[in-house]
């Protein structure tokens, strides 16, 4: 299938001499959520930017739905919904009277339905007659959703849409993000929280000093460079670590009762099976089992420092 | 071409108009009638006539065009400056428009605008003093033009500022003294010889003048010269926004 969005050789080398990205190729297809991530400065918001057409890229082309975004920009651009990072608003317009503009500026017929429905989707239905300024931060930034939504767009980017905002807010976008998911939407969302990569995102990439260093399915990710314990709770308390278990690494709480194996998941899956045959033959007993895979922070975080 | 854009601008910058009504309409109408308090009853009537015209009269079409002029760069500027200022532009420029789309949109309202306080301030002008128009037709289209050019001029302003105090500063010290000086308060025959060929290079003289003529059918300069000035000065204004659409200049990196 055409992907719905398709970057190749993207590169912007701002005024200054500072390359923001290079040489970023990426494809991503229809309906599916995707996460960038990558520290501050990385280059995630000079990427949307310049798929949305805020930016211009020095060199490199992106097509949207099969248009390119600079020849055929009006078809292109009507696809996108953008969200931004910073919660910029109109600060003395009604709730309900920024959502239209943000509909009548991508081209569609006014649809009070259609606006009714997105602001309640986002609990702004009993805000609509109030001035942006009275809102809070929360409120606003789903405002910004409102915005973005209110011209059913088929690629929606997300800036960091859930930077200051409670624990509560953010299962509701969660949700709204669902939604738009299984109505066809296509995601692209930055974060800094990889909890919501790690519980959203369909792929991830992660972006370093403007290069895409990394694109992968996140379960693959988690597999490749995921780091498994296996602790076993052991029946009697061991001295030191068996002679027969010494090929395996293996660590040993200071009570001798708890063993635990850490191994990759890149490995043969079954690799734990003969560690449990072994810990068996060496007449080890043990009452209770307990595995434990890192996190995707834990896997960024080695990731970006690596070589950085 | 995306009409619907073209309308949700419009009606949005309209309705900025409606909520700070007092600002927008009040002060300029305000400020009008000082001017006929000031220069038409106070020291007018110690003027003699100018041609057939009394004096509170004549200087009717140079105020119309004084508030005219500041409040069409004034409104189209601020249009245009605001978002870019607060980061709503993201929106605009990442929307299907076209530079002729985003510009339709915000130099229409911003004429609109300055049309009807123009309007207001001819009906306040009638109360003051008694007016005769010859040529309304004339004097509606001058409006229009007018209106429509010095909101282009405006816009590029509001492009061009990266700071409120460039916002004010054209207006302030260019068009506010251009304005004075064109002849909105004497013919400028009144002047003698050098001073009066000094001012043909004031563009106001040419605007102010023709509409002057469209009110009492005497004009200062040849009314087909006006006309053409002002004609060449929207297209310079035009070139202007087309250049800063081509290059993105201010609006992208």
């Amino acid at each position: 299938m055409q992907p719905i969005l398709s970057l190749r050789g993207v590169s912007k080398t701002y005024a200054t001499g500072h390359a923001a990205l290079k040489d970023v190729s990426l494809e991503i297809a229809r309906g599916e959520i995707f996460a960038l991530l990558g520290p501050n400065g990385a280059g995630k918001t000079t990427l949307i930017s310049i798929i949305c057409g805020l930016v211009t890229p020095t060199a490199g082309t992106i097509a949207a739905g099969g248009h390119d975004i600079i020849r055929d920009y009006r078809a292109a651009r009507s696809l996108i919904g953008l969200v931004p990072q910073e919660l910029t608003t109109d600060a003395f317009e009604t709730v309900r009277a920024t959502v239209r503009l943000s509909r009548g500026l991508f081209g569609k017929a006014p649809a009070e339905a259609h606006v009714e429905k997105v602001l309640r989707d986002l609990s702004l239905w009993e805000k609509r007659d109030s001035r942006i300024m009275t809102l809070s931060g929360g409120m606003k930034r789903r405002v910004m959703i409102a915005k973005a939504l209110s011209h059913e767009p088929q690629i929606l980017f997300l800036d960091e849409p859930t930077a200051g905002v409670d624990v509560e807010l953010r299962r509701d976008m969660w949700r709204v993000i669902r939604d738009l998911r299984d109505n066809g939407v296509t995601i692209i969302l930055t974060t800094h929280y990889l909890e919501e990569a790690e519980e959203m995102a369909d792929r991830i990439g992660v972006i370093r000093n403007g290069e895409l260093i990394l694109v992968e399915r996140k379960e693959d990710l988690m597999r490749t460079l995921g780091r498994k314990e296996l602790a076993l709770q052991l029946a009697a308390p061991l001295a030191e670590i068996p002679a027969a278990l010494a090929r395996y690494p293996l660590a040993l709480s200071p009570d001798g009762r708890r063993l635990v194996y850490t191994y990759t998941g890149t490995g043969d899956p079954t690799s734990i099976s003969p560690f449990l045959q072994d810990v068996a033959a060496a007449g080890i007993a043990f009452t209770d089992l307990d595995t434990e895979q890192s996190s995707l922070e834990e896997i960024f975080v080695r990731l970006v420092r690596a070589d950085a | 071409m995306n009409l619907h854009a073209i309308r949700a601008i419009y009606l949005f910058e309209m309705a900025r108009m409606r909520r700070t009504l007092l600002q927008s309409i009040v002060s300029p109408v305000l400020s009008t009638s000082l001017y006929f308090v000031v220069f038409g009853s106070a020291i007018g009537g110690h003027m003699r006539q100018i041609g057939d015209v009394s004096y509170g009269a004549f200087i009717v079409p140079g105020l119309i065009m004084l508030s005219l002029l500041t409040q069409s760069i004034a409104n189209a500027s601020f249009a245009i400056y605001f978002p870019r200022f607060v980061g709503t532009i993201y929106e605009i420029l990442s929307a299907p428009l076209s530079a002729l789309e985003i510009v339709t949109g915000y130099v229409g309202a911003a004429a609109t605008k300055s049309i009807i306080l123009g309007l207001i301030t001819l009906a306040v002008a009638s109360v003051f003093v008694d007016l005769r128009i010859e040529h309304p037709v004339w004097m509606l289209a001058f409006l229009v033009l007018t209106a429509i050019t010095f909101s282009l001029f405006g816009f590029v302003i509001g492009i061009w500022a990266d700071s409120f105090e460039k916002l004010q500063m054209i207006p302030m010290l260019i068009v506010t003294p251009l304005t004075f000086l064109g002849g909105s308060f004497y013919s400028i025959d009144m002047l003698p010889p050098f001073w009066r060929a000094v001012s043909l290079f004031n563009p106001v003289v040419y605007l102010v003048s023709c509409f002057r003529w469209s009110f009492f059918g005497t004009s200062d300069v040849n009314v087909g010269l006006s006309v053409a000035m002002t004609l060449i000065f929207l297209l310079l204004c035009l070139g202007a926004v087309v250049w800063i659409f081509k290059t993105g200049y201010r609006m992208k990196t």
